[in-house]
């Protein structure tokens, strides 16, 4: 049997669990107590788990968040969704093909109170935002309750495992998220006052400014705050090509969800399409965990992410093709090839430029928007509310620890238990936290050859200071006033004393030193190294690349160590020639030949680009309708089905609307779907009260 | 301003809903030029996707029932007739009686509704358990079952009834609010909008919830005013419950509620407030959910893991006495009403729509005089209706 688990990384404990034995399709297969259905088949190498009722095409993960409904599979005869259930010892798994048939219940139901509730304040989202707000609130004694559906705190952080940007002194910067996850969450268990329900899932912010949820799965909650902070974060914005809802084809936070949280492998050859922080930051990801990343496509002519991370991906051998877009996601009932193109200034693909490459699975990364409907709707029912972190505006998780500080202690001022003003430079510490990439400078490497020389590698204007904290003798410099300005080492070939603190502690591992002590024609190269250390050993001979990802030549590795107090970056010293010392900025870890181009491309016929991945609506049925003069996404929604699925419109509203640009209708000409409750699907005996799922029988 | 530069129709239809839409197909089919003006940006954007699609006959007064009938011809046979899939299905009705006194209720309609031919009979619990094998049979004594009523999409009708009336001519002006009816003479002449003026002989009433402000524009008064009801969806599961089923017996806070699994294998639900909750007020209420799902999952403890997808609140457009008001002004000539469905407008759509065509060209049918007597304007208003 394959075995698609992580069992080694640089960065994550691989975590002793007991093994689970379940059936798929009568099978017997192994899965890890804990671990969700969907970990648990994809550790098994089943990534189709049903058909679609519609047009009986395939269905496997592809948010892996509890909101799209693609993933149903019937777990003992409930329909559920697959990367929400945890598998249990002796389960039968089947396949949602078509629609599920509704177990029978022979016992009449009895009923309890559903809960009823007044809080202070209430919190939705356990990520960086509502974390920090809540902590400030605890601080004070308020009474909050803070609900998050997921299984533990944190949000996102616990996906992201590597060092954070930002400001040190004001979140936790130079610190992987999973780690603040952990801090933020201690420093809240500190606070009595604070309730917090995990597994818990808003379903709607209701007209009688009462707040509906789904408590830990299995009981309804009517809560009415006094106050409301909607932190429920961001969602991932798709993008329309053919096959783009084949199996395979997933979001980042899918994709980051599956590797960095549940620690299988999802993919062997993984694409990524759109280069964003969260698309080059799961590259990253996808290399560290041993997944080989064939290239990234971008249609703007540079990434839209921080350059660091950016290079982070060349210098390890990943090649990006910015002015690219991807045309089609090839293969029968899984992803075998990607084909793509460059693309003019128009943005439209320019014939006989078309590529493809061989690869088993496709990531998504167009950028996020905003959840703010229950801020909205909270807004138009005259709750006092606030948003923070990236339900108000998207932004780096710095912004939003950081935002979430402010609108705790908003809160706190509204509700009388806070009295002193909010310093002035909190607001200006979040703008810069929140700005985007500023200039960027072409790199200039240090004129000397002689002693030691840190070469910084990072050239764009982004918020991030870690490394002015590094130097034993506080020679790399970052202007305090603005973060933002690109660092310089102050200092001369003679001050270095080779601690190798900032090559092993830049969050953008943008450092190297050259030594040239020893010998200045082959000085020594100190490089930083986030893999496992099983991967590279001294004496090696690697492929050094510079930042942009050129290849310098093969050189001899001298050493692969940890440095002391390090948190584990490893540091490999290379030998390299004078020549290209400077230059170097990482170390290749992909087999050349995945990169390469197949010899020809792969044309994709078929009209199969899904707008509404729930309904399973095509671009082309859309776009006919909007052409015969439709202007109401109602009536859209009417006619084709797009939006009436189970996740509510999450995923294809912004295609709609970008299909609606295409056709060069603006936007006051439209008309949005009306948003209703509820977030997502809830059994109805829950909201009855009902007690137990005893006495299910099956047909 | 000139009036005969205006452009001019010969009805002007204000609401594009479920009484507006086939009002204007039957008119532009009856060669009459229609012009139906609506705020809303698209057909059916009011009350008409706030409904589930229920569609019965079995009323309790000869004017619903006939024009229900009617409207089950339509519904039933459009299809074959126009090809658009309205999701029609003839899953009939099964009024549940709980205790003896839905019984009495129940039975006592069942008269009515025999003399004027409909299929409709009484099941006792077991037999009805042979139509709904999913109900708790420790809460129901027998119940009503009427095999021919069903159900359809109303938003794919409305949508039908739209694009066809477009074939026939109508012409639809959507985000335009009527400001004016213009009246000389005590006669009908035009209709002004925030963005044009339009001449007619013939102003049709069909705005649903907003039938008395419609009608305050012409300075007529009608009795008509909405209370709100709850609804929702669910997801969609394989087929295991055929009929609609209502369940009249009060519950705290709520008279009847009712609920049917549609053709793509949604429950679609709905219940009725006790008391009623008057007003325009459209936003999601936390009651709504526990109060119907408890009621739902008692009566049929199936329901308990079916997932809710979807709510919404919609209004009725009430009258005193809970029948629709159709028929000419007597105040001001070319005035007609189409208003006051009671949150029926769905299933007598089709029939009240042909009917204002009828009335429009004057040539009704025998049956229709009955009709618009029980329907008439300026009825008294006295009377209560059975069976909502």
């Amino acid at each position: 049997m394959s075995d698609y688990r992580i069992r080694q990384h640089p960065i994550l404990p691989i975590p002793e669990r007991e093994p689970v034995e379940f059936y798929w399709r009568g099978k017997k297969y192994t899965a890890l107590a804990g671990e969700t259905i969907a970990s648990a088949l994809f550790a098994n190498g089943e990534r189709v788990f049903g058909h679609h009722h519609k047009d009986g095409s395939p269905l496997g993960i592809f948010c892996a968040n509890g909101q799209c409904s693609q993933c149903m599979v019937l777990a003992d005869g409930m329909p559920v969704k697959a990367c929400m259930e945890l598998v249990t010892a002796g389960q039968h798994v089947e396949p949602a093909d078509g629609l599920p048939e509704l177990p029978k219940v022979t016992s009449s139901p009895s009923f309890k109170p559903i809960i009823e509730r007044k809080v202070q304040v209430l919190i939705i989202g356990g990520g960086p935002s509502g974390l920090s707000a809540a902590i400030e609130l605890g601080k004070r004694g308020v009474e909050v309750l803070l609900v998050d559906d997921k299984h533990r705190l944190g949000g996102k952080l616990v996906l992201q495992t590597h060092r954070f940007f930002g400001s040190t002194k004001a979140v936790y910067a130079g610190t992987r998220g999973i780690d603040i996850a952990t801090r933020l969450e201690k420093d809240l268990s500190e606070h009595s006052s604070v309730e917090i329900w995990l597994n818990s899932t808003v379903l709607a912010v209701f007209s009688d400014k009462k707040v509906g949820i789904l408590k830990q799965g299995h009981d309804y909650a009517v809560i009415e705050p006094e106050v409301l902070l909607v932190a429920s974060g961001a969602r991932e914005k798709f993008l329309a090509f053919k096959g783009n809802a084949l199996p395979g084809v997933y979001g980042a936070g899918a994709f980051q969800t599956l590797v960095n949280r549940d620690l299988v492998r999802p993919a062997e050859k993984l694409f990524i399409v759109g280069g964003g922080n969260v698309g080059l930051i799961a590259g990253y990801h996808a290399l560290q965990a041993g997944i080989q990343v064939v290239g990234l496509v971008e249609a703007l002519s540079e990434c839209g992410g921080y350059k660091v991370h950016r290079d982070k991906l060349a210098r390890m051998g990943v090649p990006i093709y910015t002015s690219h877009t991807i045309l089609s996601a090839n293969g029968e009932d899984k992803v075998e090839s990607v084909t793509i193109a460059q693309v003019g200034p128009d943005y439209k693909p320019i014939p006989g430029t078309e590529k493809s490459f061989e690869c088993d699975s496709v990531l998504i990364a167009v950028g996020l928007d905003p959840v703010n409907e229950f801020y909205l709707k909270a807004k138009e029912y005259g709750l006092n509310c606030f948003v923070g972190g990236d339900a108000e505006e998207i932004a780096e998780a710095s912004a939003a620890i950081f935002s979430g500080k402010i609108r705790g202690m908003e809160i706190a001022r509204a509700l009388g238990v806070e009295t002193a003003e909010i310093p002035v430079e909190w607001y200006w510490t979040s703008e810069i936290l929140k700005s985007k990439p500023g200039t960027t400078y072409s790199e200039e490497l240090p004129e000397i050859e002689t002693g030691v020389v840190p070469v910084i590698h990072c050239t764009q204007e982004i918020p991030c200071d870690p490394c002015s904290g590094l130097c034993s003798h506080g020679l790399i410099y970052i202007d305090r006033r603005d973060i933002r300005s690109v660092p310089t080492f102050l200092g001369n070939s003679y001050c270095c004393e080779v601690c190798e603190k900032c090559v092993a502690g830049c969050p953008g591992l943008a450092i190297t030193l050259v030594n040239y002590r020893e010998n200045p024609d082959l000085p020594v190269v100190s490089i930083p190294y986030e893999f496992t250390r099983q991967t590279l050993q001294a004496n090696d001979r690697v492929s050094v690349l510079d930042t942009e990802g050129a290849e310098l030549g093969q050189v001899d590795v001298l050493s692969v160590h940890a440095i002391e107090n390090n948190d584990r970056t490893l540091v490999v010293e290379v030998n390299a020639p004078r020549e290209i010392a400077q230059r170097i900025a990482g170390i290749n870890v992909q087999d050349e030949e995945v990169t390469q181009p197949l010899d020809h491309y792969v044309a994709h016929i078929a009209d199969d680009t899904i707008v509404c991945r729930c309904e399973h609506v095509t671009a082309g049925e859309v776009r006919s309708l909007i052409r015969a003069g439709y202007r109401d996404m109602n009536e859209i929604k009417t006619v084709s089905r797009a939006g009436m699925g189970a996740c509510g419109g999450k995923t294809c509203v912004s295609l709609i609307l970008r299909l609606f640009r295409e056709e060069g209708i603006t936007r006051e000409e439209i008309t949005e779907y009306s948003k209703r409750p509820v977030f997502i699907e809830v059994p109805l005996g829950i909201l009855a009260g009902a007690n137990g799922q005893e006495n299910t029988t099956h047909e | 301003m000139n009036n005969s530069t205006l452009p001019h129709y010969d009805v002007i239809v204000i609401g594009a809903g479920s009484i507006g839409a086939p009002a204007a197909f039957y008119l532009a089919q009856a060669g009459y030029k229609v012009l139906v003006l609506d705020s809303a940006p698209s057909v059916g954007q009011t009350s008409n996707k706030r409904a589930i699609g229920g569609i019965r006959a079995t009323h309790s007064d000869p004017a619903k029932i006939r024009l229900s009938l009617r409207s089950i011809e339509i519904f039933s046979t459009w299809k074959e007739r126009f090809g658009d899939d309205i999701e029609w299905s003839e899953g009939g009705y099964v009024f549940v009686a709980r205790g003896e006194h839905e019984e009495k209720t129940l039975k006592n309609l069942l008269v009515t509704q025999k003399s004027f031919g409909l299929n409709i009979d009484w099941l006792d619990k077991q037999q009805l358990l042979q139509v709904v094998p999913d109900l708790n049979p420790a809460k129901i004594i027998g119940g009503t079952f009427s095999p021919q009523d069903g159900n359809a999409s109303p938003l794919l009708a409305v949508h039908a009834f739209y694009s066809h009336a477009i074939e026939y001519g109508a012409v639809f002006q959507f985000n335009e609010k009527v400001q004016e009816i213009i009246v000389r003479g005590g006669k009908v002449v035009g209709v002004k909008t925030d963005r044009a003026e339009y001449g007619t002989d013939v102003v049709l009433n069909a705005a649903g919830a907003h039938a008395s402000e419609i009608a305050q524009l012409a300075g007529l008064n009608v009795p008509v005013k909405p209370d709100s009801h709850e609804a929702a969806i669910t997801e969609a599961v394989a087929p295991f419950l055929k009929p609609m089923i209502v369940d009249i017996q009060p519950g705290p806070g709520s008279s009847n509620y009712y609920f049917y699994q549609h053709l793509t294998g949604q429950i679609i639900f709905c219940i009725t407030p006790s008391p009623n909750i008057w007003g325009f007020d459209t936003e999601e209420t936390s009651s709504f959910l526990p109060m119907v799902a408890k009621r739902m999952v008692d009566l049929m403890p199936r329901l308990k893991n079916i997932r809710v997808r979807r709510t919404w609140r919609g209004l009725y457009p009430m009258t005193p006495d809970g029948a629709p008001i159709v028929g000419f002004a007597k105040e001001i000539e070319g005035y007609l009403y189409a208003v006051g469905m009671c949150g029926q407008g769905f299933m007598l759509g089709p029939g009240v729509g042909e009917l204002t065509a009828r009335l429009v060209s004057g040539q009704l049918y025998p049956t229709d005089q009955e009709i618009l007597d029980i329907l008439s304007p300026y009825r008294q208003f006295a009377g209560q209706e059975l069976l909502k």
